[in-house]
């Protein structure tokens, strides 16, 4: 029983974990179709914000994660974006190997500032008790927090104007230039705002894992993958490719071992593809967001 | 109130444009006659800015906007209205409208209901998405999102292409209310003689990148003239 509801909790924060490492690149890559390589990093940076804001200037944890990662790595998105991304809208291949290039520099940096060593941040709030198994109270807000993410950027995307100034230039950036709108403008915001919400991720996740250089390399494979699989609706396909992977490797994680939970995730992701070409959100559920 | 002199244009290194000069007065409905692959959409677009002039310049009401982008262009009351239309497939209706004047400072919903009063057949399908309605409906709502923005001129792209006779009428007596109303100045390109004849005060005729010459819409029910001057029709 107590099992159970262990893993029921640890499932749930398999999925939490992996659609919030997921919701900026939904945005930059299912969205925008920007293939940022350095997604990875951008949470790293975001995690190690939080790290140097809690411990060195002893900033609140909240505040440090909630607010300052998403911003200091928005900023950075959108000095990325000016610097180089904005010339290399459509043309995928360049962008991959420009934003590669982008990852190995940013390890570079962070490496030479921090050392490669492992650092970390302990979780703010203490645990509870599941029958003779102690879970992190943290755990259990993570899941709320990011349900609430995903309902807010929803929202912004469906019932603001902006969110549809944003929409409709992914859908036809040159009909929505001659309708007045400025798709410079339109595609820097909406990359900052998918790197400032890769931020956060790295931010939240910063108490539950290993904050070093080289952590946004684990994050790359799978969040791509969550990504591709969700198909066309972005911000609902996410989630439920999420839900899916997040389930399998959390089981298989917990039935063997971390590495068989990786391995499970990449083998349900190739045939899901195989049956859904066209992502969860191509098919089943035919949906824009 | 436009005018354009000298437009060369190409893609890549072929060059599509040599040498177009246009004067447009306000108030004035201007036809652009030609087959296809004449250059009439890259006309277009140069003017309002989604193809690059590699000569030439263009002003509007007195000022040069030759290497301004379309989105600045249309904020200063240029409407532009695609071939293809180019509706946004994923948004309703209602919001592709909103898409018309979401940058603006204005009154979303007088601005709605003054287009959906002249455009009723809108009415029943706002809540559709784009991508579901006809293509004689897409016309007209790519025309009413144009004018959402309120423009002064537009630029209006072979309207009649592939849509049913039924609804080109009631195109033809949208376009002539709506200029005696809004006092619109339009720029049209079409292929369809009798819909371009029935609305403009004069017509160019482009062949090849360039204007040879200009008659009179009356001239155009003459077949002879017309083989003439453009080698099709009669
Ligand atoms: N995006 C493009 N790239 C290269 N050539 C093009 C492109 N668009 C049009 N053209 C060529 O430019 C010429 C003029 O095209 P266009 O302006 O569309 O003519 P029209 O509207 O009169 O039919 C045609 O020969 C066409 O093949
Ligand atoms: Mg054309």
């Amino acid at each position: 029983m107590d099992t159970a509801a262990l893993l029921i909790i640890e499932v749930l924060n398999g999925i939490a974990s992996l659609a919030l490492a997921c919701a900026g690149l939904a945005i930059i890559f299912g969205m925008m179709r920007v293939i940022n390589f350095a997604h990875g990093e951008f949470m790293m940076l975001g995690a190690y914000t939080t790290v140097v804001c809690t411990k060195t200037l002893g900033i609140n944890i909240w505040v440090s994660m909630l607010i300052i990662s998403p911003i200091v790595v928005g900023i950075i998105g959108v000095i990325v974006e000016r610097t180089f991304i904005r010339f290399f809208y459509g043309r995928m291949i360049d962008t991959l190997i420009a934003t590669w290039g982008l990852s190995l520099l940013l390890i570079g940096i962070v490496t030479a500032i921090f050392g490669n060593i492992i650092e970390g941040v302990s979780a703010p709030m203490g645990s509870f008790e599941v029958g003779v198994y102690n879970v992190a109270q943290y755990r259990m807000v993570l899941i709320g927090i990011v349900i609430l993410l995903f309902i807010g950027v929803f929202l912004v995307l469906t019932r603001t104007k902006l969110g549809l100034i944003a929409r409709g230039t992914m859908q036809n950036p040159a009909q929505a230039s001659v309708l007045g709108i400025s798709t410079q403008r339109v595609y820097m915001v909406t990359f900052a705002v998918g790197a400032g919400l890769t931020g956060l991720a790295g931010g939240l996740l910063a108490p539950i894992s290993q904050v070093i250089p080289t952590a946004g390399a684990a994050y790359v494979a799978q969040t791509f993958i969550t990504v591709i699989t969700g198909g066309t609706g972005a911000v609902t396909g996410t989630l439920v490719a999420s839900g899916v992977f997040g389930t399998v490797r959390q089981l298989l994680s917990y039935e063997f071992t971390p590495v068989l939970g990786g391995v499970g995730l990449l083998i349900v992701a190739v045939v899901m593809l195989r049956l859904l070409p066209q992502g969860i959100t191509g098919k089943i559920f035919r949906r824009s967001l | 109130m436009l005018s354009a002199e000298g437009i060369r244009a190409s893609y890549g290194r072929i060059p599509i444009l040599h040498g177009v000069d246009l004067q447009v007065a306000e108030g004035e409905f201007v036809g652009i006659l030609g087959h296809n692959g004449m250059g009439k959409t890259t006309l277009l677009k140069t003017l309002i800015g989604l193809v690059k002039t590699t000569d030439g310049t263009i002003t509007f009401e007195g000022e040069t906007i030759t290497r301004e982008p379309p989105h600045r262009r249309n904020r200063r009351g240029i409407g532009y209205v695609p071939q293809g239309r180019e509706i946004f497939p994923n948004v309703s209706v209602r919001d592709n409208l909103r898409l018309g004047f979401a940058v603006q400072k204005v009154d979303e919903q007088e601005v709605l209901d003054e287009v959906l009063e002249e455009f009723p057949r809108l009415k029943p399908l706002l809540d559709r998405a784009g991508r579901v309605l006809s293509g004689g409906e897409q016309q007209i709502l790519a025309l009413a999102r144009c004018l959402c923005g309120r423009p002064r001129l537009i630029l209006l792209d072979e309207p009649t292409e592939g849509i049913q006779p039924s609804i080109v009428e009631e195109i033809v007596e949208i376009l002539k209310t709506l200029q005696a109303r809004r006092k619109l100045t339009v720029v049209l390109v079409e292929q369809n003689l009798d819909f371009i004849a029935e609305l403009s005060q004069r017509v160019l005729i482009i062949q090849r990148g360039q204007f040879t010459s200009e008659v009179s819409p009356s001239q155009l029910s003459d077949p002879d003239l017309v083989a003439e001057f453009v080698g099709m029709g009669g």
